[in-house]
């Protein structure tokens, strides 16, 4: 770390980094520390993610375990290996090997000529031999990279490792952890295929955290490895500190300037931006304060959406890792060389703007979770490459569904579909076609189930009414008539010229007819009456 | 297939048994209704399994060891389960958390370990087969200390599945009997692959002795006959060499220089790998339940302290020691390097010759307490750890007595050529008998 060349970044009041070349990082720990009267605006934040995903085998990592463990009951889904029994030996599950690799070569990492498994050693209720079996020295991949969208335009994020572990076994607190007179082992969870993924300190917001994350849980879905929608199926450490504009990148990772404190027990998307926000505004308090930040463990309580301090012997550990004598070394070099990947976020937005015509936003948008991806492509021709089906799937479902915390998943998407045709056919309006939409959704969120998308707009009554012939006999020309002998005022108004009241007519005509009129066809009705009327 | 029972009710003067079955069933096949012992560290199904070891008091194993399921496939009635150092730690079977195993050839003497209990009741003649286990000699040094048989695998030519780990690195299940032919058919059953153990090679073993050994080298390591081989073994052992030569073979001697590290890389990897394997018996699922009033740590604590005995709880310690940061360059992995060299020594020997031969024990059997400090009991292992260091096949034979007491030769051969030490035990033992 002698790379001092040049400072060019300003630099906060009391700070003073030194422009000569050869300083020693010495010095500017010294001077970097002065001063409660700073000005913190030239920090910036430095995060680093560490995630862990269970893979979505069918079997559980060294055994023949069904991996469908949720909705069953505890210690169901065991063998002796899995459990841990003595004598038992582990049996790798080659899919799970593959599964990595595809993530391993999507991340544009190395994948190692030799990689090996080792046990990491701690005592815990809920480990049932005494170790994990994960990788240590010889991780199955290194050094790989994923583009997002910064904060200042595209980021290349650069990947650390990835490696493969076992799950272990979860304890279950009946009637919540403070409560429960004793505790409870669940081992079904145990073995479960595990990768973790390592990224270098390269997001400078929890935003960009964030969005990391999303596009790497839809890298793994299209590589058909993992589901996002399995409970507990992905965990989030983040390691996070505020350095000195500019520090960082400097002098790099172990000679940061203040404490850096690892975030523990994220589980869920929104969970990593809201915790790593709490950890930025809880650091620049402190460095507020002109405390020092100390390095330290700090564990996510999702419900408050606040970090608290872990004991510190948590971080003392020593995992006396060696390597696991009970399986040999892989040499998948090769293997992976024959692994092909699919078509990838990235690629499928620039093919939807290609070969659909969709804006950007649309295509990221559409192209950011798979299985909209895989809706939007199986529409028909005419629909994906109008602007209008792109947003309603983008913004009006999305919307939606987002505000009834619900996903694609489990929606029947033949239905939305269905409900996309009739749209574009004319047969409902717009506005109609939403209120099909937030039945459905309300539907399905209840009772799991819903109506045919024509079921719904029949008992609705939202089918847009047919407008005959002039001077024929149909809904929307009675209601005109109506409207017109309601409101003599807004005739004698229109009939002084004033365009405004034929608006207030159109308007009392949709009152009349329940939004299933198309305006134009009110505007034209009502015009014919009064035009006749003159 | 038709079943059959068989009885088994021995009288079991020097406590080679720490349980047996009184009636077993058996089906035809090459070991039919042949009572077969079974150290207590190889998981039987149904059958209390404790590696002589409180912590494992009343722990059944629901599932068979491969071996096992092997024997019981060719007929064997699964006699019993039989005493053993605890976890496989010792050389006498003293450390058995139910009392030792007495030496059947001199019952003021320990029977070695340690599978002690095998060869006790294989050497008192309560089973004519039994297996053992050999993680740096265990199946060997009470072969040699009774005057049985005792073969040491190559490693990976038997399945590890069941086995409850000591050192899985080192470790191997292996035939014991009272004759190589009968060491030979057991061999025969219980090796071969099995996917569910990653360790175990496909080199299926079908072979009958043959006493020919016209022409072949045999190699002795003078470091085999070095400081602390009893010279009276010694000359015993020599005698039994030129019988080989007498029967044509070639003797060369020559030098294994790793044999300086090999005992240090030994306990180094062994008890490593035991600190590792032994952390899973915490309370929480076997023996008797912790005291859930305390917390988790606390309760762990005092299982572990209360349910291992002294000499695990030495090497877990030392295994804990060695793993830890800061020091697993200066042991563990400086251990492998030293093995290495262990195997490299090997190699070269055995470009020049076929086999190497030499004592199986620098002594004849212990008297009761005799080796009271770890260390020398530790020195006494210095001839066998280094065939499980470099994972080749090593048998002992009984080859004569001093005073009384049974001496066993060690022949080690390369690399998946059990076959040829077979041959070579065989033909020493056809020498002897004529």
């Amino acid at each position: 770390m002698t790379d001092t060349t040049k400072v060019s970044r300003p630099t906060g009041d009391g700070i003073s980094f030194s422009e000569k070349k050869g300083t020693d990082i010495q010095n500017h720990t010294e001077t970097a520390n002065v001063g409660m009267n700073r000005d913190f605006s030239d920090d910036e934040v430095i995060i680093g993610l560490e995630i862990h995903c269970q893979l979505d085998t069918r079997t559980k990592l060294f055994c023949g375990c069904s991996t469908d463990y949720r909705d069953d009951s505890p210690n169901t889904h065991v063998c002796p290996i899995c459990l841990g029994l003595p004598g038992s030996l582990p049996r790798m599950n080659k899919k799970a090997i593959e599964y990595a690799l595809r993530v391993g070569k999507a991340l544009n990492c190395t994948i190692l000529e030799e990689s090996e498994f080792s046990r990491k050693n701690y005592f815990y209720p809920d480990l049932n031999k005494g170790f994990q079996i994960t990788q240590y020295d010889k991780p199955l991949a290194v050094k790989g990279h994923l583009d997002i969208e910064g904060d200042d335009g595209e980021k290349r994020v650069r990947i650390t490792r990835v490696h493969v572990e076992e799950d272990p076994g979860r304890l279950v607190h009946k009637g919540g952890v403070d409560r429960a007179k004793y505790t409870l082992v669940d081992y079904n969870r145990a073995g479960i295929p595990l990768i973790e993924i390592v990224t270098e300190p390269d997001f400078r917001s929890p935003k960009e955290a964030r969005r990391f994350l999303n596009k790497l849980r839809a890298t793994l879905e299209y590589l058909g490895v993992f589901d996002s929608e399995k409970e507990g199926s992905l965990r989030v450490d983040a390691n996070i500190s505020i350095q000195p504009k500019g520090w960082f990148d400097r002098f790099g990772k172990g000679k940061e300037d203040r404490g850096r404190v690892e975030v523990k027990n994220i589980s869920s998307y929104k969970g990593v931006e809201k915790a790593l926000t709490f950890e930025v505004t809880r650091q620049k308090n402190s460095l507020r304060r002109g405390q020092k930040l100390e390095s330290a463990t700090r564990h996510f309580v999702e419900a408050r959406g606040v970090t608290t301090a872990s004991r510190s012997k948590e971080m003392e550990q020593d995992y006396r890792y060696f390597p696991e004598p009970d399986l040999r070394p892989l040499r998948v070099s090769d293997w992976a060389d024959r692994i092909v990947i699919p078509e990838l976020p990235d690629a499928r937005k620039t093919r939807f703007i290609e070969d659909y015509c969709l804006s950007p936003t649309h295509a990221a948008t559409l192209t950011g979770d798979w299985q909209i991806a895989e809706f939007y492509d199986n529409l028909p021709n005419d629909l994906k490459t109008s602007t209008a089906t792109a947003t309603w799937v983008a913004d009006t479902l999305l919307g939606e569904l987002n505000y009834r915390d619900m996903t694609i998943r489990g929606v029947p998407l033949s239905h939305f579909k269905e409900l996309l045709l009739i749209r574009q056919s004319g047969e409902i309006t717009e506005k109609g076609a939403v209120e099909v939409l937030r039945s459905l959704l309300d539907q399905q969120k209840e009772r799991g189930t819903c109506e045919l998308p024509w079921e719904c707009i029949e008992r609705l009554g939202l089918k847009v009414l047919g407008c005959a012939a002039p001077g024929g006999k149909d809904p929307v020309t009675s209601a005109a008539e109506e409207a017109i002998a309601e409101n003599p005022q807004a005739v004698a108004d229109f009939c002084k010229g004033r365009s405004e009241a034929l608006n207030f007519l159109v308007g009392q005509v949709m009152k009349k007819t329940r939004g299933c009129a198309k305006p134009a066809d009110v505007n034209r009705v009502l015009t014919g009456i009064l035009s006749r009327g003159e | 297939m038709p079943g059959f029972t068989v009885s088994f009710h021995p009288e079991d003067r020097f406590f080679a048994f720490l349980r047996t079955v009184g009636e077993i069933s058996c089906r035809e096949g090459r070991l039919s209704g042949i009572p077969v012992a079974v150290k207590d560290n190889i998981s039987t199904a149904g059958i209390e399994t404790t590696c002589a070891s409180r912590i494992l008091e009343g722990y059944i194993p629901p599932y068979d060891a491969t071996v096992v399921e092997r024997l019981k496939n060719e007929g064997a009635a699964i006699a019993g389960k039989t005493n053993m150092d605890e976890f496989g730690m010792g050389t006498t079977t003293e450390n058995s958390a139910f009392g030792p195993t007495r030496n059947p050839v001199d019952p003021s003497r320990v029977p070695g370990g340690s599978s002690g209990g095998s060869a006790a009741a294989i050497a008192a003649g309560l089973v004519p087969l039994a297996l053992g286990t050999d993680t740096g000699g265990s199946i060997r040094c009470p072969a040699a200390f009774c005057g049985i048989v005792g073969l040491k695998p190559t490693y990976g030519r038997v399945s590890r599945y069941g086995l409850i780990a000591y050192a899985n690195s080192l470790e191997q299940i292996g035939p014991m009997a009272a004759n190589v032919t009968d060491a030979n058919l057991l061999m025969g059953v219980i090796a071969g692959h099995d996917p569910r153990d990653s360790t175990s090679l496909d080199f299926p073993y079908l072979h009958t002795p043959d006493p020919e050994i016209r022409g072949m080298r045999i190699g002795v390591p003078e470091e085999f006959f070095g400081e602390g081989v009893d010279p009276r073994v010694a000359s015993v052992v020599w005698e039994g060499i030129s019988l080989l030569e007498r029967k044509g073979a070639e003797i060369v001697t020559c030098r294994m220089p790793s044999m300086a590290y090999a005992l240090a890389a030994y306990y180094v990897t062994c008890t490593s790998e035991a600190s590792s394997n032994l952390a899973r018996f915490d309370g929480v699922r076997y023996g008797p339940p912790a005291d859930t009033k305390k917390t988790w740590h606390e309760s762990f604590q005092e299982r572990r302290r209360d349910g291992f005995g002294e000499e695990v709880r030495r090497r877990i310690m030392l295994g804990t020691f060695t793993l830890s940061s800061g020091y697993y360059g200066k042991y563990y992995a400086k251990a492998q390097a030293a093995r290495n060299q262990v195997r490299a020594d090997f190699e070269r020997l055995f470009r020049e010759v076929d086999v190497l031969a030499g004592p199986t024990m620098p002594t004849v059997a212990f008297k009761f307490g005799e080796k009271s400090d770890p260390l020398s009991m530790y020195l006494s292992d210095i001839l066998t750890v280094p065939a499980n260091l470099a994972g080749v096949p090593a048998i002992s034979v009984p080859c004569g007595r001093v005073e009384g007491l049974p001496v066993g030769l060690q022949i080690m051969g390369r690399w998946m050529e059990d076959e040829r030490v077979v041959d070579v035990g065989y033909a020493f033992e056809q020498g002897v008998s004529r």
